[in-house]
């Protein structure tokens, strides 16, 4: 690896990508680049992270075209002929330079009834749930979610349809029709059954290809798209 | 237009299902209007029918049979994807699919240059 | 731009269609051999029933699945609004179904009836 990365910044004001030099590392994440990048080059540069651990979900951006968490994105990984280009998350307004507004990405989180709907009360008994019934099976695969969005802008069913509730709003919806303790079961199909719902995803698998955190919000989608079938025959859950 | 974020293999499934598609629907009132000349031109139809004996035209055809195929194959793995149980074997099934529908606009090739 | 009623008679038209098209391109690699011939085809296909059924179903399902798949692109690629999208989708559906059910009629009744 030689000395310098030449790194490509996209720049609001300008609306254009700004070029920098920045020492390279042995060890290295683009968010090491970024913040490097802000701390010596140009304080003015905004971008979005908090834990720098892949827990948070609030630093993903486009790294050379693809959607990916920068904390946990090593430079080695997707350096391209010793050049970066760093892009704000695609399918998001941009508020300034890196960082994007995620409200419509979490208010679709909320369309899809992403709420757990309770029908106990705190004195009633918990409810055992066993870990090898078919609908726990289901659902784990779809709770590690960390709100990235980073399958959001890797999906061409978003850019094409801003109504599109996404793939992690539809993931949650499938996490939550498959929890057993759920209330609001028909509400969800209801919900991810309009013009912006899971009747919309082409099945590119982009979501799962991009997903850090390895699930596959294509399946869930599939999940749904079962779900409002038998639904629609009137045939019941599952 | 294949940008970094569309370089694999379920993306480009997804394309061919969509450009086969529209090619198709495009195809269809040609198709619908040459059948229909049995009933009002029929002269016209053999001469039309004349012109499938150009190699260039049998190429065309056989791109046209190639698109039906893999229209109909890819999406009964869509149909499979959504309404079977859940199998990660995704990428193995869409390229079954696409050489199936080789395999399939091969035979009606074969079978329109063979005398 | 699918909401389940669209989604299901989509993938239902679809599932009617998978035998149809396999029986079609059956009957196309058998009748391409030694060339076109519009007496040879006819002869198969004037006065027959089963033929007519067959290709009614086909054209009736393929209209109904290409005017909706149409509908989807053309709002992807376009962002028609609803208002446009929803005239669209008849429009292709009545000019498939008009086309074909006349190409249907002239292969199979035609010679019968005319």
């Amino acid at each position: 690896m030689s000395q310098e990365l030449s790194v490509s910044v996209w720049r609001s004001e300008t609306n254009a990508f700004q070029e920098f030099a920045v020492p390279a590392q042995d060890n290295q994440t683009i968010l090491d680049v970024v913040s490097w990048i802000q701390a010596n080059s140009d304080p003015t540069l905004s971008y979005r992270f908090a834990c720098r651990v892949g827990m948070c979900g609030s630093c993903a951006m486009m790294v050379n075209g693809e959607p990916r968490w920068t904390c946990r994105t090593h430079v080695k990984k997707v350096l391209k002929s010793n050049s970066l280009q760093i892009a704000p998350l695609r399918n998001l307004p941009v508020v300034k330079d890196l960082a994007t507004d995620m409200e419509p990405f979490f208010d679709k989180w909320v369309e899809a009834k992403g709420v757990f709907q309770g029908t106990k009360t705190r004195h009633d008994a918990i409810e055992p749930i066993l870990p090898d019934t078919a609908e726990r099976v289901a659902a784990s695969t779809a709770i590690e979610c960390i709100n990235c969005a980073v399958c959001y802008a890797a999906c061409d069913s978003v850019s094409g349809n801003a109504d599109y509730l996404g793939p992690a709003a539809l993931n949650r919806a499938w996490s939550l029709v498959n929890d057993v303790r759920d209330g609001a079961y028909e509400e969800r199909i209801e919900a991810v059954s309009g013009t912006g719902g899971c009747h919309n995803c082409h099945s590119q698998g982009g979501c799962a290809k991009y997903c850090p955190n390895d699930l596959n919000p294509s399946a869930s989608i599939a999940g749904l798209k079962r779900k409002t079938t038998r639904n629609w025959f009137g045939w019941g859950r599952s | 237009m294949i940008r970094p974020h569309r370089n694999h293999p379920l993306w480009l499934a997804f394309m061919l299902h969509r450009v086969s598609g529209v090619a198709l629907a495009l195809f269809l009132p040609i198709h619908f209007y040459v059948l229909a000349l049995a009933l009002t031109d029929p002269a016209a139809l053999n001469d039309f029918f004349a012109l499938t004996e150009n190699i260039w035209v049998k190429i065309t055809e056989f791109g046209l049979v190639f698109l039906l195929a893999a229209h109909m194959l890819g999406g009964l793995r869509l149909m499979a994807m959504e309404w079977l149980p859940w199998s990660d074997r995704q990428k193995t099934f869409a390229a079954t699919a696409v050489a199936g529908a080789f395999a399939i606009s091969c035979s009606f090739f074969l079978s329109a240059v063979s005398l | 731009m699918l909401t389940t009623r669209l989604y299901m008679l989509q993938r239902l038209t679809a599932l009617i269609m998978a035998p149809l098209v396999l029986g079609h391109l059956a009957v196309m690699i058998y009748a391409v051999q030694g060339g076109l011939d519009a007496a040879e085809i006819l002869g198969r296909t004037q006065g027959s029933v089963l033929w007519m059924l067959f290709y009614g179903a086909f054209v009736a399902a393929v209209a109904t699945h290409a005017a909706i798949g149409v509908r989807v692109v053309a709002f992807e690629t376009f962002g028609l609004s609803k208002s446009v999208l929803t005239p669209l989708t008849w429009l292709i559906f009545i000019l498939l179904l008009s086309l074909g059910l006349r190409a249907v009629y002239a292969v199979t009744l035609s010679g019968v009836l005319g």
